[in-house]
């Protein structure tokens, strides 16, 4: 709920000053926007088997990940709207958010932070820390070769490292059935000999049991586990895209929002009622609202500093 | 291979790439967060014997041979290093770097910008450059400008076994990502060709040569000879060939990136004639920058005409004959420097 919420208002915002003519480059949130609606589930179970001393590399769509993970809201929006106060003062954007503290890192280009990963458990192992390395990829990613290079390091060093697949059967435009040629993504760990496991439902609890194990199996030293996880895209890759090539497939999806879902489950089971999630769905509005505040209220990078951080 | 050579003053004469090696183990000691990591890194030594002997100091946990996957250790070295570690990647040629591109230009280079400066990658990516040796188009490129050109990344490109040992040695303890790129013809491989310059006097101790400071070998008055790496020992040859008849400066680059552009300057203030000696890729490169520094400065520096002494845009041929009709020969860096001195 809180991601959605985040999602959501970031999305609002960012069409906010982008009309009458829609231009990418426009507005308080300029350029690319990968919003995450749908995979809120993925971030949710992996993370809640994450310490902070634990690694994770995202994709370019990394909100919700970073959102679970635990970086911190109000920098992750900071360089959401390019300002100084951002996790990289404004040097990075939405797609590349680096938080050490949470060892949170990025990169816009797919498939190709797994490798990264395969560093990060290396120096865990390295230093005789029991963290673990998480490299997340979408499906389209899974096609990449950095995917495969970087699974068969982790497996041949048997490293600390949980390879994660959201599969939201889109890559952009291009159906998961006519990129992939086999139905179970997970199968292909098995070239790699490590286990894979394929987790249906897009279901918080599913993904955190398979994450659960997959981490311990980390942890523990079994090395390197494949998952990949069934999730939804309920908007587009990135905003503005119209999505005119899912057809009767988008509205099918959207009816099964993951957190609408799993709502409706807890409060059958009587877990939630009206008054629990009226106080859910305020405080995480009141802390998105305050991140973008916090976000206006910061000064914008100086372009007398233009040539900052180019070397350290 | 017969690497070290005791003088008869005493003073210790190493190749290159025993020096590279000896700074490499000499920082491993001190330092546990160094690990090498590469293709035939272990007990080959190194294809050009940069890492020869570590294995038998540090074992394979921290001498790693890799599989044959740039993509996926020099993505694991920025991992490691993003996570306090100093890893030294080896590029077993650099001519690779096609397969690992995005890693070297979109990861190494970018991070520590990306995050506003709160993410660093301390490491070094070596690997072996150049040509003279028919390896042709696939395995004899310099491309130091191919780097040079990404803002983020530091060059440096050795032409001795004293700098060699410095540089790497600087190059391990900097908090930003170094290309260290050896010529293969500098390393003072027994199986190849050599100038004796390729051997040479090394320090015992651990020291650093300064990344973006040129040196001067040869000092001189009437012509500046820029150079950087392999074409540094034939520039000499030429420059002590010359010696009463025409005085000489040559100045040895040795960093890329960062630019010496100070040097550079002083050189030609001093004696207004530039010849630029570069195997690298004549357009879009090294010699047109040493060109743009001076013009950006005040052109009027130039008492004639810039002689650059470069690979022609043309890929690596293989036979011999093609392969030096392209390199930059001592022939070649005469007769640049007498055209220079005609005006």
């Amino acid at each position: 709920m809180r991601i959605r919420t985040y999602e959501a208002t970031i999305q609002q915002h960012y069409h906010a000053d982008k009309k009458p003519a829609w231009d990418i480059g426009a507005g308080l949130i300029p350029g690319e926007m990968h919003l995450a609606a749908g995979q809120e589930p993925v971030a949710v179970g992996l993370c809640a088997n994450l310490r902070d001393d634990d690694a994770i590399t995202a994709p370019h769509r990394p909100h919700h990940l970073a959102l679970a993970k635990g970086v911190d809201m109000q920098a992750m929006t900071a360089e959401i709207y390019g300002r100084t106060t951002g996790l990289g003062k404004g040097r990075g954007g939405h797609m590349h958010l680096f938080d050490p503290s949470q060892h949170f890192s990025c990169s816009g280009i797919i498939a190709e932070g797994m490798p990264v990963a395969v560093g990060q458990a290396m120096a865990f192992r390295h230093k005789g820390l029991d963290s673990v390395a998480v490299g997340v990829a979408g499906e389209g990613a899974a096609n990449q070769g950095a995917f495969y290079e970087a699974m068969n390091l982790a497996s041949i060093w048997s490293l600390p490292v949980v390879f994660i697949v959201e599969d939201n059967d889109w890559a952009i435009s291009v159906p998961r059935d006519s990129a992939t040629p086999v139905k179970d993504g997970s199968v292909r760990a098995s070239a790699f000999g490590m286990p894979g496991e394929r987790v249906e439902g897009n279901d918080v609890e599913r993904i955190y049991e398979a994450c659960k194990r997959a981490v311990e199996r980390a942890r523990g030293g079994g090395g390197p586990t494949l998952l990949e996880v069934h999730t939804v895209r309920l908007w587009g890759h990135f905003e503005g895209d119209a999505q005119a090539y899912r057809g009767e497939e988008l509205a099918e999806k959207q009816q099964q929002d993951p957190i609408a879902l799993y709502e409706a489950r807890l409060r059958a089971d009587g877990l939630l009622d009206d008054a629990a999630v009226a106080e859910i769905a305020a405080t995480a509005q009141a802390e998105v609202d305050a991140a973008i505040a916090f976000a206006l209220a910061s000064p914008e990078p100086s372009p007398a500093d233009l040539l900052q951080y180019v070397y350290a | 291979m017969t690497a070290t050579v005791e003088t008869a003053t005493g003073q210790r004469r190493l190749t290159t790439a025993k020096a590279i090696s000896e700074g490499i183990a000499q920082e491993m000691r001190v330092n546990p967060d160094v690990f090498v990591m590469g293709e035939d890194v272990g007990p080959y030594g190194g294809i050009f014997g940069s890492t020869g002997g570590l294995i038998d100091e540090f074992g394979p946990k921290r001498i790693i041979d890799t599989p044959i996957s740039e993509t996926g250790f020099i993505g694991a070295g920025i991992g490691a290093a993003t996570e306090g570690m100093r890893p030294i990647v080896e590029l077993m040629f650099v001519d690779f770097f096609g397969v690992a591109m995005d890693q070297i230009y979109n990861h190494m280079a970018k991070i520590h910008f990306e995050s506003g400066g709160n993410v660093k990658v301390p490491m070094v990516l070596m690997t072996a450059v150049g040509g003279g040796y028919s390896d042709a188009a696939q395995h004899s490129q310099c491309l130091w400008a191919t780097f040079a050109h990404m803002p983020g990344l530091k060059v440096v490109a050795p032409s001795n076994p004293h700098d060699a040992k410095g540089l790497m040695i600087a190059a391990i303890r900097d908090d930003n990502p170094v290309l260290f790129m050896f010529h293969k013809g500098v390393m003072g491989l027994p199986w190849m060709a050599k100038n004796p310059r390729s051997i040479g006097p090394v320090p015992e101790e651990a020291y650093e040569v300064p990344i973006g400071k040129a040196a001067v070998p040869h000092p001189g008055t009437d012509v500046t000879v820029v150079s950087v790496s392999m074409s540094v020992q034939h520039c000499l040859d030429v420059a002590e060939s010359l010696e009463g008849k025409v005085s000489v400066e040559v100045l040895d680059l040795r960093t890329i990136a960062p630019l010496d552009r100070e040097a550079i300057l002083a050189s030609v203030s001093k004696t207004g004639r530039l010849v630029i000696v570069d195997e690298d890729y004549r357009s879009f490169g090294l010699s047109g920058e040493v060109v743009a520094t001076i013009t950006d400065h005040d052109p009027r520096l130039l008492k004639v005409p810039v002689q650059r002494v470069a690979y022609p845009d043309v890929p690596v041929p293989y036979a011999r004959g093609l392969e030096y009709a392209a390199l930059p020969t001592r022939d070649k860096i005469e007769a640049a420097i007498m055209q220079a001195m005609k005006g």
